[in-house]
């Protein structure tokens, strides 16, 4: 069933052309149920549209280096604006922990597929599918400015902006169809890791001896299926107020643009924690490998992710400070936003003890996960300085904002990201990832990322707002906004360093063999790349590191765990 | 040992940052609008708490990034340790309670602080001698209505000085004629969002003469970069002078009647108003005394006669996307109407 391919009728004799086997390998591609498969395409689309969506960012910056500038125009500036925020969290994000999440959540637990393996590929499909609707916009998507425009609203895309009255043309109909069919993939892929994880353990493995990876895992996919859900809702509005004359948004018809605001928050906050959480499993994992430590407090940790998840759904109008809320609901969604700050500091403590007394190898996945740490750390005091309401409203929309979630997305999320694939590409491919490329990718990328986000801290506070494609020269922001320019160069240089190292390392790389890195997990049991099938016998663990009791008969952890 | 000196580059460019750049910003041409100098009760509130909160972020940020970097320097893997594992700790029940304790005790006092400020801005009863002023944001300029005063302007907002001893603050209802703006003047007060169907409210006590910049802060469409404010702070004899100058219909001037008549006769007259004259158009800015404003197109450009003749001959010149068509008037025509504008004292 797993990696069962069919011949395309027609065209095959018993040796098959040179063509037709490269077009049968592609088919064996397309028609694939195996997990491991689907979890490759998931990233590497993933990494696909990070190339797409930096080098918006890329746009953007060189627009943003100078005041007045006229590399981009007002209106591409906005769709690169919009294209960049919903690429890199829906194409991007989204996909990479769902394609993670499908590749090792069976191997952890030593299942062979996932629940529903043809689910599993219409939940990738449906994705894909949503993201080429969404970039299709750039060359059918007619609009106000005439052939040819993405979506020009921002991420958020805030009522009544989007209604027809100011956004005519087809561009946010792409937007929020694509949402929709994307959303679909979503839950799909969500409902498939939590009956994965739920009932496809192998013999032994206690929802407690779960590997933390899959924990987050399972917690990710149940946020996601309560937040995607609104964020569906408000879109088949939006459809709705654009075409049948519906009005929840629509102001001249006592429509309420605050209700979009609410909905798409409610998706919108705990959507940053699907992201992170996943994350935060991948931490979990490579931190103890190379300490060479159990990690510290296992059952806190399961505690604080489930903790993370119910928080963030109580939190979701610190987003909106600035609308004019009675101060009781400020207060409220200060204090509800500040008792994220607690399971949190739980982690990093626990992460920091996991280190505490270890042998830290600092390989290239634990050299990203080091600084996830520590950039982790500070997204989480920027964080504190938001919830502060009255403080929030200064700093509301505005760059300290855009630092703040790009310490939490990119120097949180992305360096977890680029930790998983120097962990697993081994296991994925067979082959190591080159540590030479690998530290000057990482080195590169860290100095780019603090030239380019410490600085945006200071431009909010010096009173510069968000998504606006130019600036006066006389507002004391040029010399600043050349900085942030040039540290996001040194970060492309570090992704295109990072591409280079995954086509040359999968041609060219040293043989990975089955447990590269002597960790503990049950992925590592089986071959690199594992088979078909995943493991050649069942696996029975007795518990949380079940590689580690079979490296040290004498001194097993299932004696010693609590 | 590489990390633990990059940290340290890092830490030292960031406080570098801190000492050079922004008390420069804070102190220097007034024209910086930054959050950090601030010359209104609102907004000296708010700086007070952010102060507080740094120093307790910033506590918190020095104990657990130097544990952090403590860690991987003394626990990093030596060449002459010996090759067993070292030894492997679980948890710790007391250590975890501790760190658990600690964050909520922390959050506690940062909410009880900030709930003060909360209440004591928002709450603040409206004093009698408090100005009302009504703004009302559009795609992509800003107008002001000053209800009891009978004034109505663009762009440029006149507020009077507040005093301690003879208070008088401005309170704002924000209002929206199309989508979602937020009224952002960092140095008077936080900002506020102005939406469609939902009147919001906000308050500002300038306690020093003087221009404040700020501009929206809300995505509202392409020109959302040059929706720009700017707030003139006048002692109050100015503001009254500014008031009865603002009250007077527009000056007529037989000299400029031609550009009057093509104002009045062209589309012109169909958005801007000019009291005074036929034209009652709401859609576009009050231009009744146009030459009272230092800037056009809602601090886009300074309002210069060259400026003036630019943007009547094509608005994209300096705002491309602008909802102001192109005039398609002769050259002619166009001096003559920026003759007649230039007299809108």
């Amino acid at each position: 069933m797993a990696d069962q391919t069919y011949p395309i009728p027609g065209s095959f004799d018993a040796t098959p052309s040179r063509g037709a086997a490269m077009l049968e390998w592609l088919h064996s591609w397309v028609v694939t149920v195996d997990h491991k498969k689907l979890g490759i395409l998931y990233i590497l689309y993933a990494l696909v549209f990070l190339l797409v969506a930096g080098a918006e960012a890329m746009a953007i910056r060189i627009q943003l280096a100078v005041p007045h500038n006229h590399f981009l125009s007002p209106e591409l500036y906005n769709e690169f604006l919009t294209m960049h925020g919903t690429t890199m969290v829906f194409l991007v994000g989204m996909t990479i922990i769902f394609g993670f999440g499908n590749y090792l959540v069976p191997l952890m637990i030593g299942a062979r597929d996932m629940a529903f393996p043809r689910l599993n590929a219409f939940s990738f499909w449906m994705t894909a599918f949503g993201g080429l609707l969404l970039y299709y916009s750039f060359i059918g998507g007619f609009g106000l400015y005439g052939m040819g425009n993405a979506p020009d609203v921002t991420w958020w895309a805030y009522a009544p902006l989007t209604a027809k009255a100011f956004t005519p043309g087809h561009n946010t109909d792409y937007w929020a169809l694509a949402l929709i069919v994307m959303g679909f993939g979503t839950l799909g892929a969500a409902i498939n890791t939590l009956a994965t994880a739920f009932s496809m353990r192998c013999r032994g493995m206690t929802l407690l001896r779960m590997p933390l990876f899959v924990w987050l895992m399972v917690v990710t996919s149940g946020l996601t299926l309560i937040t995607i859900t609104p964020l569906t809702a408000a879109q088949v509005m939006l459809i709705l107020d654009r075409y049948l004359g519906a009005h929840f948004f629509d102001a001249q018809a006592g429509g309420a643009p605050i209700v979009w605001m609410h909905f798409f928050w409610i998706f919108g906050h705990p959507e940053v924690y699907v992201l992170i959480l996943p994350a935060f499993g991948i931490a979990s994992e490579i931190i103890p490998v190379f300490s060479r430590k159990a990690i510290f407090g296992y059952p806190a940790m399961v505690a604080a992710s489930v903790g993370i998840a119910f928080v963030s759904t109580t939190v979701w109008a610190h987003h909106m400070f600035t609308v004019g809320m009675t101060s009781v609901s400020n207060t409220f969604f200060v204090l509800s936003t500040m008792m994220v700050g607690v399971p949190t500091s739980i982690k990093i403590f626990n992460w920091i003890a996991t280190m505490w007394g270890g042998k830290i190898r600092f390989t290239t996945p634990m050299l990203f996960c080091i600084a996830f740490v520590f950039q982790f750390l500070c997204a989480g005091l920027t964080g504190i300085m938001l919830s502060i309401a009255p403080w929030d409203w200064q700093l509301h929309n505005s760059y300290f904002v855009i630092a703040h979630f790009h310490y939490t997305l990119t120097g949180s999320f992305v360096f977890c990201m680029f930790a998983a694939l120097y962990y697993w590409y081994p296991k994925m491919t067979g082959r190591m990832l080159s540590e030479k490329l690998g530290k000057w990718h990482f080195w590169l990328f860290l100095i780019g990322f603090h030239v380019t986000f410490d600085t945006m801290h200071f431009l909010g506070i010096l009173g510069m707002p968000r998504s606006i494609y130019t600036y006066e020269p006389d507002r004391g922001w040029t010399t600043l906004n050349s900085i942030v320019s040039a540290g996001a160069f040194i970060q492309a240089i570090a992704v295109l360093i990072l591409a280079w190292n995954l086509i040359s390392s999968y041609l060219h790389g040293e043989k990975a063999g089955n447990d590269p890195w002597d960790a503990w997990t049950l992925e590592w049991a089986t071959p690199s790349p594992p088979p078909a099938y995943n493991f050649a016998e069942d696996q029975v663990v007795r518990s949380r590191r079940p590689l580690w009791d079979l490296k040290h008969p004498n001194d097993p952890d299932w004696k010693y765990e609590r | 040992m590489r990390a633990f000196s990059l940290i340290r580059c890092g830490l030292a460019f960031v406080s570098l940052a801190c000492a050079a750049g922004l008390p420069a910003a804070a102190q220097g041409p007034q024209t910086t609008p930054s959050t950090w100098a601030p010359v209104s009760t609102p907004a000296h509130e708010i700086y007070g708490l952010s102060l507080f909160v740094l120093l307790i972020t910033g506590a918190i940020f020095a104990v657990v990034a130097g544990l952090l970097v403590f860690v991987i320097i003394r626990f990093r893997e030596r060449e002459s340790d010996a090759k067993h594992e070292p030894a492997q700790i679980y948890g710790s029940v007391q250590v975890e309670l501790a760190w658990t304790v600690i964050p909520i005790l922390i959050v506690v006092v940062l909410f009880l602080t900030t709930a003060r400020i909360i209440f004591a801005i928002q709450d603040e009863p409206k004093p009698q001698s408090a100005l009302d002023v009504t703004v009302i944001g559009h795609q992509f300029w800003w107008e002001f209505r000053y209800p009891k005063l009978n004034v109505v302007t663009a762009n440029e907002l006149h507020v009077p000085l507040s005093t301690h001893r003879d208070p008088e603050p401005t309170y704002l209802r924000l209002l929206s004629a199309d989508v979602d703006h937020s009224f952002w003047v960092p140095q008077l007060a936080g900002k506020t969002d102005l939406i469609p169907n939902h009147p919001n409210e906000m308050w500002m006590d300038p306690q020093k003469p003087g221009l404040y910049l700020g501009q929206c802060a809300q995505f509202c469409g392409i020109e959302h970069a040059k929706m720009l404010i700017r707030v003139y702070v006048d002692t109050p004899q100015e503001f009254d002078e500014w008031v009865k100058e603002q009250q007077q219909p527009a000056v007529d001037d037989p000299a400029v009647a031609a550009g009057r008549h093509i104002f009045e006769s062209e589309a012109c007259a169909n958005c801007h108003t000019i009291l005074g004259t036929s034209a009652h158009g709401t859609f576009g800015p009050d231009l009744t005394h146009l030459m009272s404003r230092s800037t056009i197109a809602a601090g886009a450009a300074a309002n210069t006669p060259d400026n003036l003749r630019a943007w009547i001959h094509d608005p994209n010149t300096f705002k491309p996307g602008v909802l102001m068509p192109a005039m398609q008037l002769s050259d002619q025509e166009t001096n003559e109407v920026v003759a007649y504008l230039a007299t809108l004292h």
